[in-house]
């Protein structure tokens, strides 16, 4: 996960990603090994997890396909840091 | 570190609670603890103390989270005013604040009462009034209606004239130019617009000669509506000055067009329908705009309501992937048990519709378990007794 966030030299000259958006937390998509410890660890069905629709405009800029999980890094209020997780569903 | 021990050891000593505490808990624990001259066992008891401490705190399993948050919002929002405005900084520009705004919020309206944004600008434009001006010219939506001074039809020669106010093209920086070529768009009129070669401010546009008199009026008032220059939905932009630099804020939004513009700081844009943030940022982005919409509400009343109950509402909001609003068309009215609906809003359709389908009632949740006079699955009642068939045969024999 690299350069998503960062901003070029020019910062402004190059095409603005709502990725960068100050509302907009990190988003990540799990590979599989990690969707399997995941669900493990938590003992759920993936759509137990909330959801997040593919047309969703973050999940189209990473490319997020149905099926899906991803991974959210908020920047919480109370924690400092939170994780949470969310299972791409079609639509 | 007089006494104390070494960082490495420091760190191996501190990794447990790094693992398992948030962030936030564990950074300003380390700031306290790291230059105190502690010893590697003192250093261990904190740290278990500290971990106890910190589980002995989270929310139990069994906690009814949502009746505390229902109830926790609910009480300080019977104190809240009903007025329902505030200026948002400058005397011209109200937005709803308040009960009707934080009604506006749960229910998921589409467009609030009062849409506005606040765009910060680049570092190129926001230290000077004129820059921030000149990305403010082009944010606000012009229609050639703020600019002329009248709209004449002439029934004899079949021309209608359209003269242009000087003072207001100069101030919204448009020149007749750009007015004709506007005009020259629309496809019924576009080779019969002609500029006056005498008068600079008069613009002359030939209706063709099938059209009747309300025709004519038709197309007098379309004419009127055409956007010249800036974003549609931006009705106003003020520019105002915070703390060392200068702000824009306008009536109406558009997010998705306003982080195209240049001169702006799309990091920064914001605006208050949740729905256009849902729509152009996600649902992450909603849920934070939502949580810091509602809080900001409760706090502005003076209300202390803590962030982790507005988190939940916010959270059941988004949990789908699209914003829903909280009552009987959404989170409400879509609850599994039949019994949890009807206790809601319109009983007798639920019941109705529920025996017409021959729905089945699982009696999983606190309303129905109410009903039928159980007790509510909720604390120490939320444990239930699972047998496992296959496990227990080989024992038997």
């Amino acid at each position: 996960m690299g350069d998503v966030f960062g901003m070029s030299e020019k910062g402004m000259k190059r095409k603005f990603s709502i990725l960068e958006h100050e509302l907009v937390p990190k988003h990540e998509i799990l590979s599989i090994e990690e969707v399997v410890k995941l669900l493990k660890e938590l003992g759920i069905r993936p759509e137990q997890l909330p959801w997040i629709r593919a047309s969703d405009p973050v999940a189209r800029e990473l490319g997020a396909k149905p099926g899906d999980i991803i991974r959210i890094i908020r920047k919480s209020q109370t924690a400092g840091e939170s994780i949470a997780y969310r299972f791409v569903i079609s639509g | 570190m007089s006494v104390g021990i070494s960082r490495e050891e420091l760190d191996e000593v501190l990794l447990p609670a790094k693992k398992l505490l948030p962030v936030r808990v564990y950074s300003e624990f380390y700031e306290k603890v790291k230059d105190l001259p502690l010893t590697k066992e003192e250093l261990q008891r904190i740290v278990k103390l500290l971990i106890n401490e910190y589980l002995s705190s989270l929310i139990e399993p069994g906690e009814p989270i949502g009746t505390v948050t229902a109830q926790s919002v609910g009480e300080p929002g019977t104190q809240m005013t009903l007025r329902t405005f505030h200026y948002a900084g400058v005397r011209e520009l109200n937005v709803t604040l308040g009960l009707p705004r934080l009604i506006e919020l749960v229910d998921a309206r589409k467009i609030p009462e009062t849409p506005i944004m606040i765009i910060y600008l680049d570092e190129e434009h926001k230290y000077d009034r004129e820059k921030a001006l000149e990305v403010a010219r082009r944010i606000e939506a012009t229609k050639l209606e703020d600019i002329v001074a009248k709209v004449d039809i002439d029934l004899v020669t079949l021309t209608i004239i359209i003269e242009l106010d000087p003072e207001m093209m100069s101030d919204k920086g448009i020149s007749r130019d750009d007015v004709v070529k506007s005009l020259e768009k629309i496809k019924a009129i576009s080779h019969n617009v002609r500029p006056d070669e005498h008068d600079e401010n008069k613009i002359y546009i030939e209706i063709p000669s099938n059209y009747d008199f309300m025709k004519i009026q038709k197309l007098r008032d379309r004419l009127l509506k055409i956007k010249l220059k800036g974003i549609k939905g931006i009705n106003r932009v003020i520019v105002q000055r915070r703390g060392n630099e200068y702000v824009l804020i306008t009536d109406g939004t558009n997010l998705e067009s306003v982080l195209k513009v240049k001169g702006v700081d799309p990091r920064r844009v914001f605006t208050n329908s949740i729905h256009e943030v849902e729509r152009v940022l996600g649902i992450e982005a909603a849920r934070q705009a939502l949580i810091n919409e509602i809080h900001n509400v409760l706090e502005e009343q003076g209300l202390d309501v803590d962030v982790r109950h507005v988190m939940l509402i916010a959270d059941m909001m988004t949990l789908t992937g699209t914003v829903k609003q909280i009552g009987r068309h959404g989170i409400a009215g879509e609850k599994p048990s039949v019994l949890a609906r009807a206790s809601f809003e319109i009983t007798v359709k639920h019941l109705f519709d529920a025996s017409a389908r021959g729905e089945v009632d699982e009696l999983k949740g606190v309303a129905e378990n109410v009903i039928v006079g159980q007790l509510i699955p909720v604390g120490t009642n939320i444990v239930s007794l699972v047998m496992n068939p296959t496990l227990a045969k080989p024992s038997q024999g």
